[in-house]
Order: C-alpha cells, then structure tokens, then sequence
C-alpha cells in the first residue's frame, strides 16, 4: 500500500451491534509504543482531548494497573466541569487495555482496547460495550459535553 | 455496518456545519414553516433563508413544496438517517485523537533513536 501524502491512517467506525462500537487505525510504531502512549497517565493526556474538541483539561490521573482508577475533569465554561472516571480491569503490556466508564447515568459500559502489532506497525482495535442503546448514544454525547462544542466540529469540517 | 458515500457525508456535514442551518432543522423538527416564516424566526432577507435551505435541501435533510405563493420546508428524508451523523461525530473525535496520539507516538520513537545512537557511541 502506498503512504498517503498526509500520512495519516484512516479511523473506521462500525456498529457492530446495537450495544457495541468498533473504532480501528492503525499506527506506524511497534505496539510497544503505542501501548505506553494509552497507558503513561502524562503521554495520554495530550492526545486524549484534542484541541479540536474545545474542552480544557483541568485535571487528569491515570492509574493504568489492573484495579487501578482514572479520572479526566473537564471545564465545561460557565463553572460547569465534568468528569469521566472509571477503572482498569486489564492490563497486558503491549496488547490488551480495557476499562470500565463509570460516569454515565445510563450505567457503566466497558472499553478494551487491543494492540496487534506487524511488520512494525500497530493495528489498533477499540470496543466499547454498553448496557443499552441509550449508553451508547450517551457515551458520544458526554464526551462532546455540550452543544457548544459543535462549533469546534465546525472549525474541524473547515481544516478538512 | 453503517457505511454510505464520503460525498453524502461531506454535502451533510457542510450543511450542519451552519449555526443557522442546524436551527432551521430544529425548528422543523418542531414543525414544518414556509421560507418566510423561517426567515422571521432567523431574523433573516428570505435571500438569505432561500440559501439555507437550498443547502439543507441539497444534502436531503429538508424537502420543500410550493402550493400557491408559499414554500412549505419539512425535514427530509436524510433526517432518518441521524445515525449517520452521529457515528460522524464519533469518527470526528477519535480522528482528532488519534491524530494527536500519531504525535506522540512520533515523538518516542524519535526519542528512542537518539537514546539508540547515544548508546552505541
């Protein structure tokens, strides 16, 4: 396959049912390196709330170990802050991440992540499973928090 | 699997992409209007609503029917497919991410050459 100009992988999104999301890319490093990117609290924070997103980052911890708790609290403007919290139920070094997402009121649902690493680069597959239709909807809404951040969407439509 | 054309999504991303566009489908979604009416409530020249609507029209989120003088808008059939564009809202966060993640994955591997090279000497 030929690298595109840009070089960058393209995301896919599938339904694979109507309580579970498959998002994939690919990334061109070892999973080694992708794996401590998803799992060092202060690499993951950078890249986990985009600029594009429009929401600041006030706080963030991230006790990647099995048990070990997470916890993003976001500024939502107006004094208004949210956090997304939850804990780790597997770590396997360069491979496999899941956790649990506690915050929703719809109830917690579940994301693992796994790293397949070939020929240096890394296939990643993430999957959310939640407990309803409602969940799974819900979960896209909270981590866009508000309405407002729809304008950010449209800044990132005008970059396309 | 929900898969449709990158053309469609673009015509109904660039229609949404519009504070008063995205308005327009809320209040049509309440009930349908003619252009002028729509005009008012946007505080709008009907040029000017006329325009939204081509737009939304084009990317079938609204349709519209003339009967006498007045244009009545109502959504469109496209607005069944709202799953479409919400999963285009997930696939525009996780691009953004991932985007970023590129760069710091960049970042130790560049890392890790200079500690290689450091190593070696």
């Amino acid at each position: 396959m030929s690298a595109k100009k840009e070089g960058k992988n393209p995301v896919t999104i599938e339904r694979k049912s109507a309580l579970e999301l498959v998002v994939t890319r690919t990334f061109d490093a070892p999973a080694r390196i992708v794996f401590e990117a998803w799992t060092k609290s202060e690499l993951l924070k950078r890249w986990w709330v985009p600029k594009s997103m429009g929401m600041t980052l006030l706080s963030s911890e991230a006790d990647v170990r099995v048990g070990g708790t997470y916890r993003f609290v976001f500024d939502l403007g107006d004094s208004k802050t949210m956090a997304f919290h939850g804990t780790y139920i597997e770590v396997k070094p360069y491979s496999r991440l899941a956790w649990t997402n506690d915050e929703a009121a719809e109830g917690k649902y579940t994301t693992t992540v796994t790293f397949e690493e070939k020929a240096g680069k890394t296939f990643l597959v993430m999957s959310e499973v939640h407990p309803s239709e409602e969940s799974l909807k819900g979960g896209l809404d909270a981590a866009e928090a508000t309405h407002e951040t729809f304008a950010q969407l449209d800044e990132l439509l005008i970059t396309l | 699997m929900v898969q449709h054309s990158v053309a469609r999504l673009d015509t109904s991303f660039a229609a949404l992409s519009d504070a008063t566009r995205r308005g327009v489908l809320e209040q049509l979604g309440r009930a349908d209007a003619s252009i002028t009416e729509l005009a008012e409530k946007f505080h709008m020249t009907l040029t000017g609503m006329k325009k939204h609507v081509a737009v939304l029209q084009q990317a079938g989120l609204v349709t519209s029917e003339k009967v006498g003088r007045v244009r009545t808008c109502r959504l469109g059939a496209r607005q069944l497919e709202d799953e479409t564009a919400w999963i285009e809202r997930y696939r525009q966060l996780w691009t953004a991410r991932f985007d970023e993640l590129d760069k710091v994955v960049e970042e130790i591997k560049r890392k890790e050459m200079i500690d290689e090279r450091k190593k070696r000497r």
